[in-house]
């Protein structure tokens, strides 16, 4: 079942265009990649999903249901949320209070302390950081907190913008191994990343952006092995081997 | 033994500036809006609570908590009628807006309470109590006590609840506040409220101590810039802090110096203060 449907999304600032013409689709239970250089539109279709800026045209549909221009704080409680570029993390405050608040879009309150369980079980450095700032956390663990505060409200979708920005290779691998489990777990994610050879290894289905535009699209293992698409859309000249242990 | 109560009466002063400076940092120092009517709310305050002593009796707990109920619902009505739509606008139009509210208020009372000093009738608080060979009005006591108190309170508030931790996060970052699910204008609107409702009740507890006139809101106004900015932008501790030393350094500066000097020592250190340490005295490098 098609969970989030995009058509003919437009974004603009001002003069400058966000993104020109953007269509995909994402089925529940799937993990569908948005790859493309920076500037390709990735987070901009990824914020205008979320409702964090508005459409110039298009059309959003979630479950059936349009919420395109919903504010992001309506959007969120439907549950699809996002975990922004550059994570955003209330870096004043705790660990725990960043939870807190991802918890405040949880539909069913009583589930939070089983949501503080579940967060703290998949990444226990959390539970030993609990009561210190955001701000003084290491790279891998604000990673992790922002992951851990997008899975507070229990969402069925979760879009992630590029995730492993500026993480060391160990850190990100374990990131992915993470994204895995939790996919596993019935969770649908929409990835946006600039590491492709990562994002094809765990997704199913990839969108190749370039300028704004849909370039190319395709189940991920179809893209992965073409070389062309490779060299041209991803910039990637020798073969790399997709990374063990992350599916 | 006279510069001890000189010394006391300073910090209970002090406390009252720290209550309403503290209502001012939520609003300059987090919310990033700066409000020149805040001296405003203070001044009406002290006739909230004047109003209702007339016109409804009942002794300071009531008349408190009517100046700081009141308060807070005018510092939401502006907040949702003139500051959410000024936000749109240029940072001029920011400036220029609470600087009319300020003229607005100011010479509203003036029109309507006249520019004559009034102070509150006598009241539970009336009185003076020695302590240990000093003489201390009840009122400052009680006033500053009470004050020291609400503004822990705020910042308990801010620090401790889920509602002051949206806050926060929406003075850090709106956008990433909105992906919590957190409507940002309720937030702000609360914070207004909030910020309005100290400086009500603070202008309440001034009110029990010290005559007033509509022109003390530009007094308090200005001391409230002072210590927002001697505490550190958008810390309630600093300003804690912040209002106690210059209640001091102004009760000191009269005593020994005389009463016109106290304001003009106050400035002249701030000048220093901020040549010295521009992010102020509890702000971060």
């Amino acid at each position: 079942m098609t969970e989030l449907r995009v058509e003919h999304l437009a974004v603009r600032y001002g003069d400058l265009v966000g993104v020109a013409d953007i269509s995909l689709k994402v089925a529940a239970g799937q993990v569908v990649a948005l790859l493309g250089s920076n500037g390709a539109g990735k987070t901009t279709t990824l914020n205008a999903v979320a409702g964090l800026v508005q459409p110039a045209s298009g059309h959003v549909e979630w479950c059936g249901e349009p919420i395109t221009g919903q504010p992001a704080y309506a959007i969120v409680r439907k549950g699809l949320t996002l975990s922004p570029e550059g994570w955003r993390l209330f870096a004043s405050q705790t660990v725990e209070q960043n939870l807190r608040l991802g918890a405040m879009a949880l539909a069913d309150q009583s589930r939070k302390g089983a949501m503080f369980e579940r967060v703290y079980g998949l990444f226990p450095r959390l539970a030993e950081r609990r009561q210190q700032p955001a701000g003084t956390l290491s790279g891998g663990e604000r990673q992790m907190l922002a992951l851990g505060r997008a899975l507070m409200c229990e969402p069925k979708l979760l879009m992630l913008d590029e995730p492993s920005l500026g993480l060391a290779p160990a850190v990100v691998g374990s990131l992915y191994e993470k994204l895995a489990e939790l996919h596993r777990q019935g969770l649908t994610l929409l990835l946006a990343e600039q590491s492709i050879p990562l994002a094809l290894a765990i997704a199913d289905y990839a969108y190749v952006l370039q300028t704004g535009r849909v370039a190319l699209e395709g189940p991920a293992q179809e893209l992965a092995r073409n070389e062309e698409v490779r060299e041209i859309y991803l910039g990637v000249r020798t073969p790399q081997p997709a990374p063990g242990g992350s599916a | 033994m006279i510069a001890v109560q000189v010394i006391v009466g300073g910090l209970l002063l002090g406390a009252i500036y720290a209550l309403f400076s503290s209502g001012l940092t939520l609003i300059w120092g987090m919310m990033n809006f700066i409000n020149f009517a805040h001296g405003e709310f203070v001044m009406l305050g002290m006739y909230a609570a004047l109003l209702v002593v007339v016109w409804l009796g009942g002794g300071p707990v009531t008349f408190g908590a009517a100046a700081a109920g009141a308060l807070f619902a005018l510092g939401a009505v502006i907040y949702l009628s003139l500051v959410r739509h000024v936000l749109r606008g240029p940072m001029l139009a920011q400036i220029l807006s609470t600087f009319g509210l300020a003229l607005l208020l100011r010479y509203a009372a003036f029109w309507w309470f006249s520019a004559n000093y009034v102070s509150l009738p006598g009241n539970a608080l009336s009185g003076t109590i020695a302590i240990g060979g000093i003489f201390i009005p009840v009122a400052q006591l009680v006033a500053g006590v009470a004050a020291i108190v609400l503004t822990l309170l705020l910042q308990l508030l801010l620090t401790r609840t889920l509602i002051g931790s949206a806050l926060l996060a929406v003075a850090e970052d709106p956008g990433a506040a909105m992906l919590m699910g957190i409507r940002p204008d309720r937030i702000q609107a609360l914070a207004w409220g909030l910020s309005a409702g100290s400086a009500g009740v603070a202008g309440a507890l001034l009110a029990t101590a010290y005559p007033w006139s509509p022109s003390v809101g530009e007094t308090f106004g200005l001391i409230a810039f002072v210590v927002v900015a001697f505490g550190g932008f958008g810390s309630v501790l600093g300003s804690l802090y912040a209002g106690l030393i210059i209640g001091l350094i102004q009760a000191a500066s009269a005593f020994w110096l005389g009463a016109i000097y106290k304001d003009v020592v106050v400035y002249a250190l701030f000048v220093a203060l901020l040549w010295l340490r521009p992010q102020g005295l509890m702000g971060k490098a």
